[in-house]
């Protein structure tokens, strides 16, 4: 039989989604009769040029983690779709922009401002700033180019599937991996590795009546460890999330935060959960409405912490 | 650049008050500005932020919010979870970097043609002189 040819590889992203391949454990082993892998740059020691000498369309599944923030990562994805027959958006950053795409709610001009001269510990008496090109007495040395406006992996290339999950969870992972490399194949465009109903449907917690008179933040109590959290006043994304998950966070007494995006019909994740969250306030006057509002401190970071860059606005107005 | 200008409005209107209020200034034969395009919705509550964020970033350069007068909802409440959404909402299009004249809510009931009238000529003013918003060719520009 011969083997699949497997490429993983990484954008912008942690590296937790390389670990989230790691948490295999010994079905690496097993799945290794299945696979050949001919591209992983994060375990072992493969060059950009190794996948240029490819063939087009030489990789059977290639996974991609990360999100598009700069001009090496586009190219990279490039490349990767250009040699593979099926490419995966594996991850929250891949498929939604992730935790780097709330950099759209700020510009590069800004970052570098905070990252090179304003942070406490930073010393750079001459105030200089990464520049993609400058002369060294070697020669021209080149940077990638950093982007403004972070941006999905299917936002510069066509994508064929997609793997949420900050990181996606193991047993999910050898799932996915398997269903591609056996077949059948699902249609283009699906959601692989999770539910199609909300985390509510796995969530444990015990619900009454939703209402909501006081908005708390998760470093001001110690919640029950039974009831269903937006009771308690915590923003639980868990209504606007997919499941797939087992709600792990909510086993560790830690609200859902969307890593697994939006349900299969909503446009945009961070919009509904707006919705799901303002319509449960207890409150009937415009200034009581106001007041609980007002509680919610970061609405875009709350809502699209990780689905900004696939969002309907994608990024705010600079 | 103003002067040309002319704003598109996305109207959502509640089919029992604000709809019918549309219908009573036209009715009536009032003037008002055209620029509001209206899409009857059953019940003001029915209005998902996300279709308000849609029209902006679809090239609205202005949504507008109506339905019926705090306790005249024909579902009893529909009017009070728009005003907590469009609440919580409008703390988010500040974020966004979206001008709070751009997206009102309104209270106009079915007799009220004469205020439908006044706030699509107030709205519509008010929407002319901020500009176009013209979201999707800025995201690019930014990109």
């Amino acid at each position: 039989m011969t083997k699949s040819k497997v490429a993983f590889n990484w954008a912008s992203s942690c590296g937790g989604c390389e670990i989230a391949i790691f948490e295999l454990g010994t079905k690496l082993v097993e799945l290794s009769n299945k696979i050949e892998i001919v591209f992983w740059p994060a375990i072992m020691d493969y060059k950009y040029s190794d996948l240029e000498a490819m063939p087009d369309g030489n990789i059977d599944v290639a996974f991609m983690n990360g999100a598009i923030q700069n001009s090496e990562n586009e190219h990279v994805a490039k490349l990767l779709r250009a040699k593979s027959k099926l490419l995966v958006a594996f991850g929250t950053c891949a498929y939604m922009g992730g935790i780097p795409a709330l950099a759209n709610t700020t510009t590069r001009d800004e970052i570098f401002a905070n990252s090179y001269k304003e942070t406490p510990t930073t010393v750079n008496p001459e105030k200089t700033l990464p520049q993609t090109k400058v002369q060294a007495k070697e020669g021209e040395l080149t940077i990638p180019e950093f982007y403004n406006t972070v941006k999905t992996l299917d936002q510069v290339v066509n994508v064929d599937y997609y793997v949420p999950g900050c990181p996606p969870v193991g047993e999910q992972v050898g799932k996915v991996i398997t269903q591609l490399v056996d077949g059948p194949l699902p249609p283009k465009g699906t959601v692989l590795g999770a539910s199609d109903r909300s985390l509510c449907y796995e969530c444990k917690r015990v619900r009454n009546e939703r209402r909501i008179g006081k908005i708390i933040r998760t470093h001001q109590t110690i919640p029950d460890t039974q009831k269903c959290l937006l009771e308690q006043g915590i923003i639980c994304m868990g209504p606007a999330t997919r499941g797939g998950c087992s709600a792990v966070c909510l086993d560790a007494n830690m609200p859902c935060r969307g890593c697994y995006g939006p349900l299969p019909k909503a446009i945009d994740q961070g919009g509904k959960m707006l919705s799901a969250l303002s319509s449960i306030f207890d409150a009937q006057s415009e200034e009581e409405i106001e007041k609980i509002a007002g509680e919610v401190v970061d609405p875009i970071g709350t809502f699209y912490r990780f689905s900004m860059a696939k969002s309907l606005m994608r990024r705010t107005k600079k | 650049m103003t002067e040309s200008f002319e704003p598109k409005i996305v109207g959502f209107l509640c089919r029992w008050c604000s709809y019918a209020g549309a219908d009573l200034a036209g009715t009536n034969r009032m003037k008002y500005p055209s620029n509001i395009s209206s899409i009857r919705v059953n019940c003001s509550g029915r209005i998902d932020p996300n279709l308000v964020m849609k029209a902006l970033a679809l090239g609205a350069d202005g949504v507008l919010i109506a339905g019926c007068h705090p306790g005249d909802c024909h579902y009893t409440n529909g009017n009070i979870k728009t005003l907590r959404r469009f609440k919580l909402l409008q703390k988010m299009l500040d974020q966004f970097g979206i001008e709070r004249e751009r997206v009102r809510l309104e209270w106009i009931s079915a007799a009220e043609g004469e205020k439908y009238a006044q706030v699509a000529r107030s709205m519509t003013e008010q929407v002319r002189s901020l500009g176009p918003l013209n979201w999707q060719r800025k995201v690019e520009l930014t990109a």
